[in-house]
């Protein structure tokens, strides 16, 4: 019911680069988001039995860990997940009153908490679950790509990131313009291999996954050496009968 | 309006957003305090309040990242959990019945109970810390108090990992050494539980995996960090140390080994006396000046510390006596080459096949002869010679808690470091590099203080009462041999006992064993619970009495926190700290300072918030107790307060020794000077316009070889790090433990009780064996099949104070993982509720499957279950009602075989084995399953303690005050 902007060739589409073979699950960027969004532009993100039982909050950004594969080839996955600011963003289309909307000029997904009416239509709409309801004021809440920092002026440029890649300890989050074939997050993900979530769905989401890397059981430069074949190239007949015998002619220099 | 433009608004999705509101009035930088990694934040404060934390970008800790805990440091500090007011026990212990009490009360009924004890006997406080971070403070005070009886949590955290490395190489993993994580290759960790340390080693893996060098991950779980290894070996826990020895094995038979950096840098040629049954059998071979003396190529003997000389590898020398001599580096190659260390033999053990041991090892060899790593940087070692360049192998280590909380813990490090130096790692390019400000002599001095002799009433200790021991007449012991110290440290039960046993002094002090205490004093650790071993068992000593005089055993109970924690509750007087944004400290090269590979360094924290309680910093408490008790150095000559201004005094003002003070920055009148130099009044300035951490960056010349590098050895000596520029040799064969044994098999004056002497004799072996954990060989394998560990999640590492509204929703119920195999064998299912049982006691638990665990183990979250009525928590939390604590089924002792009780601990330096740990899993009936046990009776709380809110919305001013002035 609410129109998604005309879309153009390299029209900017900012989003986030997640890369799961970095991810330890540390929870950083959910807390860093969470302490930053609570004062922000869409404040506050509220705690509801807080200090009870059925703890829930607001939280824009969420991490799920799980394991997949089998045998040698398992492994876990720490997977965090927010809005992932689809092209064809359904909780934008399904929104009754214009206020879900995405934006021309970035392609960042908001809700104008003044037009919302609290119907969540557009947290069923949304197929990733990216969606949050804030029961105390009655109305959707979400993600908006740190909208109050990435263009901040009281901030220093290479603060103006979404909280979460800012803080995050092992480097894994990239923030950029997706809709730039050019731009540094996409040559990231063209190189890697960056995936959809979903994609089956149709939504077109913008932030993209780059999938861990099997397991390498060696890296290129470090071919294997078995130890046996060291050991046949070591050994003399006499050193197998007493192994101390290669050391005797050996001094050692201080 | 006009109509016509509330209708376009209506239907256009666009709103006016504020794409630069003003983030925040005023910017603070402090020391972070959620765990115990010291990282750089950035506090903004906005409106009078804290708008958000961040990391520290400049920070040489952080370097601007900040973990999941620390962004989550605003509900810690507005916790509705902390304490308002001093508070005075009226009710039970236990109850949490209090007395709302003013500071001059508080403070003078602490220098009451105190002023008696120090008259009389200063044994008689126990004083004990917990993750203090001003502990080169707290044992100050101690030793000025007179007491021996002070440690703080090291016992029940890494001892074996620190004691393991000071005796070895002069520095240790974690705090004072770690990989060259920018150069190395090949990097083997283990036993990390997703602990120690927090962001620097995000930081330092995320790195790791872009540059492709290879991270294998050895650990019984396979979580957080493992999860991004390149591979994961699942190895049965306490077995480590034979995987490592196997390793060993299988490059000594390779000789791939660094048969040169051994002759530099280690006591590998030394010459150790073969003569069994006599007095010096297994000690060094001296010549007349206590030199050790090495076998030459003409079979000679000539001082090994005479620079250039030659010495044989291997060899057979004759003493002056006529008796034998080996060197150390035969006794390594005959031992580790016994087929009992050979991948096979090992292999069922340590449940990894012995294909992996051996192509690990493979890939050890490869990297280390045959990646070197050249810098052209040119360097002069200790004895003058010039180097072109400074030359490394590049294969590192790292080992955390999975190593040392284990009975063969210590041993087991020490087999890591035996495997570091066989490879020529320490302190190369691409190794393993010492943090400043090591290294130090292996061991460092000084010896601890609190022999007989030592203590007297009134009167300072003679020294401090943590260190080093070097032979059995260093141990802290009376005559017979009896233990002089209440946790019993540095007896013959734990010689080596080098950060205390904070985990045995409330079952010693409540059973008067060595001796009644009157007062025990601790701060910020939870003794009452999830720091304690056996916790049921430890809330009941806390309260067990006298049944002649009806008193406590435990005559009195001081305690210091900033929260509501289960300990508070035990206490008798409570002094409420601050939070970690309202006070004063420093992080300090006296303790453990933030120093790194490329320098030393400290730093402090400054107030950020006044407090908004009537609460003082725990550090300005203690400094006005030592004045009022007039403790010498607390006081001027003529008994007024030497800090009137409390702790922020005492760090800019106080000098351990002339020019060494707690900060190392900024010193002189100028401020001019680093390391050494007179106070500088203005120097905690200085720290806060440097964003409040101190730096020293050392030349290129001497990042590394530090332990012989002649620049370096002479820049830390002249900053006060090291005592004098002498090259710091690598003990691979670590004599002071061959002189412990000794002393058991019946040499010398100072001699074990007969129930140590076995002991003793058996694990002070002077190189690295392994051993099977004891609570696996003295308890029944059949009965109890399974290890239980525990891990700290990333988001709540370190958990003295873990009640926090954001991070309980992330995990406020810890479930106990079990593999899906063992599970399936077991019919257990899934969510099942299970029964646990060791041999100390049984909980109830909610199980939760996975594959990345060791079929033989279970695992959960720690401290994560808390006890009803604490850290403010509502009745229905899932934290008392779901959540559970390993803790109450790990014993102090162990079940006793021949009628004795052994410590559940590591025999050399005493260390808690938590890991050991043997439990049996059963399905719990339906009528039982649903809720954790044990469940105890919730207490009450202090009375300002207002009921918690049910929704926190935190920030809503901020971010509304802003949307308001932006529409304006």
């Amino acid at each position: 019911m609410t129109d998604l902007p005309a879309r153009y060739p390299g029209q900017t589409q900012l989003g986030l680069v997640i890369d799961l073979d970095l991810c330890v699950g540390c929870h950083a960027c959910a807390t860093a988001c969470k302490e930053w969004n609570t004062g922000g532009h869409m404040a506050p993100l509220p705690d509801f039995n807080a200090y009870g039982d059925g703890a829930w909050g607001v939280w824009f950004n969420r991490i799920h860990s799980f394991e997949e594969g089998e045998g040698d080839g398992a492994r876990t996955v720490h997977f965090p997940k927010s809005c992932l600011h689809c092209e064809d963003a359904a909780c934008v289309t399904v929104c009754p009153t214009g206020a879900s909307y995405k934006r021309a000029e970035d392609g960042i997904v908001l809700v104008n908490e003044s037009l919302c009416i609290g119907c969540k239509l557009c947290s069923w709409a949304c197929p990733y679950g990216a969606r949050e309801f804030d029961a105390d004021e009655g109305v959707m809440k979400k993600c908006t790509l740190c909208i109050d920092r990435i263009y901040n002026a009281n901030l220093a440029p290479e603060e103006r990131q979404p909280a979460c890649v800012f803080v995050c300890p092992t480097k894994a989050r990239f923030f950029g313009d997706l809709g730039d074939p050019n731009s540094a997050v996409s040559e990231l993900v063209a190189a890697r291999g960056g995936k959809d979530l979903m994609p089956e769905l149709g939504y077109r989401p913008t932030n993209k996954y780059l999938p861990p890397r099997r397991a390498r059981p060696y890296v290129d430069d470090l071919a294997p050496q078995p130890l046996t074949a060291l050991l046949a190239e070591a050994q003399s007949a006499a050193d197998v009968a007493n192994p101390l015998l290669r050391w005797v002619d050996r001094l050692l220099s201080r | 309006m006009k109509l016509r433009e509330r209708w376009r608004d209506y239907w256009s999705p666009r709103e006016q957003v504020d794409t630069s509101p003003r983030v925040s009035d005023e910017v603070k930088y402090t020391t972070c305090y959620m765990c115990a990694c010291r990282c750089g934040i950035k506090v903004h404060l906005k409106d009078g309040g804290i708008r958000f934390i961040e990391g520290n970008p400049r920070h040489p800790v952080n370097r601007g990242v900040i973990c999941g805990k620390g962004a989550s440091g605003i509900m810690q500090h507005y916790s509705p959990a902390r304490l308002s007011k001093p508070l005075l026990r009226v009710g039970e212990r236990g109850a949490g019945e209090f007395r709302e009490i003013e500071w001059d009360e508080a403070i003078a009924t602490a220098v009451d109970w105190l002023s008696t004890i120090r008259t009389e006997d200063p044994r008689k406080l126990a004083f004990f810390t917990g993750r203090d971070q001003s502990q080169s403070l707290t044992g100050f005070w101690a030793t000025q108090f007179g007491t021996p009886n002070f440690a703080a949590h090291g016992g029940f955290c890494s001892v074996n990992m620190a004691a393991a490395g000071m005796y070895t190489l002069g520095g240790s993993f974690w705090e004072f050494g770690e990989p060259d994580w920018e150069r190395t290759k090949l990097f083997l960790m283990f036993g990390v539980a997703e602990d120690h340390d927090s962001n620097p080693i995000k930081l330092a893996l995320s790195g790791l995996r872009r540059r492709g060098a290879k991270f294998i991950s050895i650990n019984p779980v396979r979580t957080g960090y493992s999860a991004i290894a390149d591979e994961w070996i699942g190895i049965r826990p306490g077995t480590d140390g034979l995987f490592v020895l196997s390793l060993v094995h299988e490059l000594l038979r390779a000789d791939k080994v660094d048969l040169d950096y051994l002759g530099r840098y280690t006591n590998a040629a030394w010459l150790v006396i073969q003569a069994p049954g006599s007095a010096d059998d297994g000690l060094f071979a001296r010549n007349e000046a206590g030199e050790p003396l090495v076998l030459d190529s003409a079979g000679g003997l000539t001082s090994g510390l005479e620079p250039g000389g030659k010495a044989r590898v291997v060899g057979e020398a004759q003493l002056p006596d006529g008796r034998r001599a080996v060197p150390v580096f035969q006794l390594i190659a005959e031992r580790y080459l016994d087929p009992r260390y050979a991948p096979e033999a090992v292999a069922p053990v340590c449940g990894i096949p012995a294909e992996t041991i051996r192509r690990v090892a493979g890939e050890i060899a490869a990297t280390a002869f045959g990646q070197e790593i050249e810098i052209p940087v040119a360097w002069t070692d200790w004895a003058g010679r010039q180097h072109s360049s400074m030359w490394g192998r590049p294969v590192s280590f790292h080992a955390m808690r999975g190593i040392s909380a284990h009975s063969n813990g210590f041993q087991t490090c020490r087999a890591l470091h035996l495997l570091q130096i066989l490879l020529g790692t320490i302190d190369v390019p691409g190794g393993w590099r010492y943090k400043s400000p090591y290294p130090k002599p292996a061991p460092p001095g000084p010896k601890p203080a609190g022999k007989p002799g030592q203590v007297a009433p009134g009167t300072p200790l003679a020294g401090a009462p943590l260190g080093y021991v070097m032979s059995p007449e260093d141990l802290i012991v009376d005559g017979e041999g009896r233990p002089q110290r209440i946790d019993k440290a540095f007896s013959w039960e734990a010689p080596i006992a080098a950060h205390g046993l904070m985990h045995m002094l409330i079952r010693n002090a409540a059973n008067r064993d060595p001796y009644p205490i009157d007062t025990l004093f601790m701060y910020m650790a939870n003794m009452a619970w999830n720091s304690a071993m056996n916790t049921t068992e430890t809330m009941r000593l806390l309260t067990d009495k006298d049944p002649a005089t009806g008193e406590y055993k435990i005559p009195r109970i001081i305690y210091s926190d900033a929260f509501y924690s289960e300990t508070v509750a035990y206490a008798d007087l409570i002094l409420p700290d601050t939070t970690y944004l309202e006070r004063w400290d420093c992080i300090s090269l006296l303790d453990r300072p933030i120093g790194g590979t490329d320098g030393p360094g400290d730093s402090i924290r400054q107030p950020i918030v006044a407090p908004d309680r009537d609460v003082r910093p725990f550090q300005d408490v203690l400094i006005e107790l030592g004045a009022r008790l007039g403790l010498p150095a607390f006081v001027t000559p003529d008994g007024a307060p030497r800090y009137p201004g409390g702790y922020k005094d005492y760090i800019a003002l106080h000098e351990r020794s002339p020019g060494i003070g707690p900060l190392a920055g900024w010193r002189g009148a100028e401020g001019d000077a680093q390391g050494k130099g007179a106070p500088n009044p203005k120097q905690l300035d200085r720290y806060i316009a440097n964003g409040c951490f101190w730096k020293y960056e050392l030349p290129p010349e001497q990042l590394y070889f530090k332990h012989a590098n002649k620049a370096y050895l002479e820049g830390a000596t002249a900053m006060g790090l090291i005592p004098a520029p002498e090259p710091i040799v690598l003990q691979l064969y670590v004599e002071p433990l061959q002189r412990f044994r000794l002393a058991a098999q019946g040499h010398g004056p100072v001699q074990p009780p007969e129930k140590d002497r076995a002991r003793i004799a058996t694990y002070f072996d002077p190189l690295p064996f392994w051993y099977a954990p004891f609570e696996e060989t003295r308890t029944d394998p059949g009965g109890f099949p399974l290890h239980a560990i525990t891990q700290r999640p990333m988001q709540m590492y370190h958990s003295w104070h873990s009640q926090n509204a954001w991070l309980r929703q992330i995990l406020g119920q810890n479930r106990l993982f079990m593999n899906r195999v063992t599970a399936r064998a077991l019919g257990l299912a899934d969510d099942d509720w299970v029964f646990v049982s060791s041999h100390a006691g049984r909980i109830e638990a909610q199980l939760k499957l996975m594959d990345g665990v060791n079929p033989n183990t279970v695992w959960t979250w720690n401290a994560i279950g808390k006890r009803a009525g604490a850290w403010n928590l509502a009745a229905d939390s899932p934290e008392f009602t779901k959540g559970f604590l390993l803790n109450h089924l790990i014993g102090e002792t162990l079940p006793g075989r021949d009628g004795d009780t052994a410590l559940n601990a590591d025999p050399i330096t005493g260390q808690a084995a938590w890991y050991d740990l043997r439990v049996r899993i059963e399905k719990a009936p339906a009528a039982e399953a649903g809720h954790s046990a044990p469940h105890f009776a919730a207490f009450g709380h202090p009375r300002s303690m207002a009921p918690p809110p049910d929704i926190v919305r935190y920030g809503a001013r901020l971010g509304r005050d802003e949307q308001q002035d932006a529409a304006e």
